[in-house]
């Protein structure tokens, strides 16, 4: 008889496929899993510690920082449910210029995805073709809001900064440019023998699994189940906007990057329509108060962020700074099937897996 | 001039001669890994929208290999406090050592080569093999987890895919009848054997690719799952030499495709006047470019779909090209 033992093998902090500080223990018997613990908490800032003792708009930076691939929806669903609580009206104008940026920062965090997964599996040109799209996005977003990451472009009320002038235009040709892109992606990557191998039928999940375990975006529409908020609870105006909610039935890896694909897809149809409904004038910025002060009481919004849902809770004292603040970040949720997962699979599944929740660290250790 | 050394008395003369030619190929061969490394970078940048190295060494970055590599040589030389010592510092010189050793049965010209041996196929894969005990021994010495799982899918990995490739070549040798690359060369004068032997070819390639270990079959290193697989613990001159043994396989390999399958020296029809060193340039180099656009373009495969692949599908094809060539020669009776 041959005598194995089991391997504990260190995944992470440090490793170049966690996407961040995320650590796996895990017991290897060979290259299969037997047993996997997730460590978080390396990036955890206290967010909603900080934000106890800091005024509302002063929160909207450390939101900036948590889903830092994709800001714009933080930003927004603190403002919303500030916003929510006051029942302040939003001027159209800025309604669109969230919305906008709200679905460049989606299609860019796809972008990212996209290339870090493919990087993952192996690929290393992908990374560079999304990141070229992904520039011009975040370009286009520096130019409206002064920032490539971290905007803090939303305000309580409205947004920050208008359009800067030709802007409209520039989202405008993006728009064809980027469909054109989208073919050549499904020509380099998708068709690709290898690459569906590694991905098809790995890290498969049921509608089950996938409610019990409270999975949202992306991780919930690969198995067959059409929820996106900003189909079944327009917030913002997206009601106006003709788009489909993707979804696939495999409940795999390779479902889950096709929902994120044709997502792109959709996004690239509601930005269409934004920057043809978008009003030429109009104020940016509501009628608020100089000091905000949410009355007492309690608030709770969700919207659909590009990883999932992203809420929001504000229990205020009717003081300047909330009583209590706590995000419900889509990360942290989608992340804990993990374990349950990985057991039986081997070390490259596990990347394969891994990647295909799309975590961003910022946001599961808040 | 070759063969006429090769079938002297052993002299010091001899010896002189030989020294001081395996010292030019030496320096040819360090020449082409140090630009290698640079057409690679660049070949990537161009095909990744980047521009690769080109500041060190006027516009085209030609001095940037250089410069890593004296900087790896510079570099602090650290083991493992708990590595096995001994098996540490010996690992890259086996794994490395193969490496140069297969070069001498490679026919560069009708003229230039260094043994003109009757088994030089043989030989070639016999040694390259040795490498993989190198690249073990490195995983197992370090004594990290990582590397241990890199060396033991290395072992695996090159036991594997050495069967397809020894087998698809065996069509060839049916029809040269003979294991010596030069006889192997001179047996295409009515055709290369990439006409002849496409299936041959295909499976050749594959199974090289994988026992040259890159993508899409990298997974000794497998960077974003084992970090960077068996030579993880490795830094300075020592890691230098496993990435020097890789590229020197590189050129072997592609030297050994020239040769097997796309004639070596000889020319197309009605191009005899370009010396035969060009056309063996010019093959050589259209096979690494091959190489550096399968790495620009694949992701990797996995583990356990790689061992299917070699043993499911390539062995049997290559088999059955094995029958298929033997029945063809019968028939046709060409060669």
């Amino acid at each position: 008889m041959i005598r194995t033992e089991e391997m504990l093998l260190n995944v992470g902090p440090q490793h170049p496929s966690t996407h961040g500080v995320f650590r796996l223990v895990l017991k290897i018997d060979g290259e299969i899993i037997t047993e996997a613990r997730p460590v978080i908490g390396y990036l955890h800032r206290g967010t909603e510690k900080l934000a106890e003792d800091l005024q509302y708009t002063q929160i909207i930076p450390y939101t900036d920082r948590m889903d830092y691939l994709a800001a714009m929806t933080n930003n927004y669903v603190l403002c919303h449910a500030v916003e929510t609580m006051m029942d302040l009206e939003i001027p159209e104008r800025a309604e669109y210029l969230r919305i906008i940026t709200m679905e460049l920062g989606r299609i860019a965090s796809h972008l990212v995805w996209w290339g870090t997964y493919l990087l993952d599996l192996g690929a290393t040109s992908p990374f560079l073709y999304a990141f070229r799209e992904r520039e011009m996005i975040i370009n286009m977003l520096n130019e409206i809001s002064g920032g490539r990451l971290t905007f803090n472009y939303m305000r309580v009320g409205g947004v920050k900064w208008d359009a800067p002038e030709g802007w409209i235009e520039k989202v405008r040709e993006f728009i064809p440019y980027m469909r054109e892109q989208l073919k050549g992606y499904d020509q380099l990557v998708t068709g690709n023998e290898i690459f569906m191998n590694r991905v098809k039928g790995v890290g498969t999940y049921t509608k089950e699994d996938a409610l019990n375990y409270s999975l949202s975006g992306a991780n919930l529409r690969c198995t067959g189940i059409k929820w996106d908020l900003r189909k079944e609870e327009p917030y913002s105006i997206y009601d106006r906007f003709d788009f489909d909610v993707c979804i696939r039935d495999g409940g795999d890896a390779w479902a889950r990057y096709h929902v994120r694909l044709s997502e792109i897809g959709e996004s690239l149809k509601i930005l269409e329509q934004a920057v043809e409904q978008f009003p030429s004038e109009g104020a940016v910025l509501g009628k608020v108060p100089k000091v905000i002060k949410p009355p007492k009481g309690e608030a709770f919004v969700r919207i659909e962020s590009p990883r999932g849902e992203i809420g929001c809770y504000i229990a205020s004292e009717g003081k300047k700074e909330p009583y209590r603040l706590k995000f419900r970040r889509p990360s942290f949720y989608n992340l804990q099937i993990l374990p349950k997962l990985l057991v039986g699979q081997n070390m490259a599944n596990l990347i394969a897996i891994l990647g295909a929740i799309d975590i961003v660290l910022g946001e599961v250790d808040g | 001039m070759m063969e006429g050394l090769l079938a002297a008395e052993a002299s010091w003369l001899n010896f002189g001669i030989f020294f001081l030619l395996a010292v030019v190929l030496l320096f040819v061969v360090l020449g082409f890994v140090t630009y290698a490394i640079l057409a690679e970078r660049k070949v990537m940048g161009f095909m990744q929208l980047r521009y690769g190295p080109n500041q060190v060494g006027g516009r085209f970055g030609l001095l940037q290999t250089v410069a890593d590599v004296l900087k790896l040589l510079i570099k602090e030389d650290t083991i493992p406090k708990l590595a096995d010592r001994p098996l540490f510092i010996l690992a890259p010189v086996i794994a490395f050592t193969p490496a140069f050793m297969v070069l001498a049965v490679i026919p560069f010209t009708d003229k230039f080569y260094f043994a003109d041996i009757g088994v030089g196929l043989l030989y070639y894969i016999a040694i390259s093999g040795l490498t993989t005990i190198g690249i073990v021994t490195g995983g197992w010495a370090s004594n990290n987890k990582y590397a241990l799982m890199g060396g033991m899918r290395a072992a695996a990995q090159m036991i594997s895919y050495e069967i397809p490739l020894v087998m698809s070549v065996i069509g060839i040798i049916l029809l040269t009848g003979s294991l010596n690359l030069n006889d192997i060369v001179e047996a295409q004068k009515n055709g290369w054997f990439i006409i002849w032997q496409p299936i041959a070819f295909i499976v050749f390639l594959i199974a090289a690719v994988a026992e040259l270990n890159r993508v899409p079959f990298d997974l000794p290193e497998a960077e974003s799952e084992l970090v960077a697989g068996f030579h993880v613990e490795y830094s300075g001159f020592r890691w230098a030499f496993f990435m020097l043994a890789e590229y020197v396989y590189m050129f072997a390999m592609a030297s050994l495709i020239t040769v097997i399958f796309l004639g070596g020296w000889l020319p197309l029809p009605f191009l005899g006047f370009i010396p035969g060193a060009v056309w063996f340039a010019l093959k050589f180099t259209v096979v690494i470019f091959i190489l550096i656009w399968f790495r620009v373009t694949f992701p990797r495969i996995r583990a356990d779909q790689l061992m299917e692949f070699g043993w499911k599908v390539l062995l049997p094809v290559a088999l059955a090209n094995i029958f298929l060539t033997a029945i063809l020669k019968e028939l046709l009776n060409i060669f």
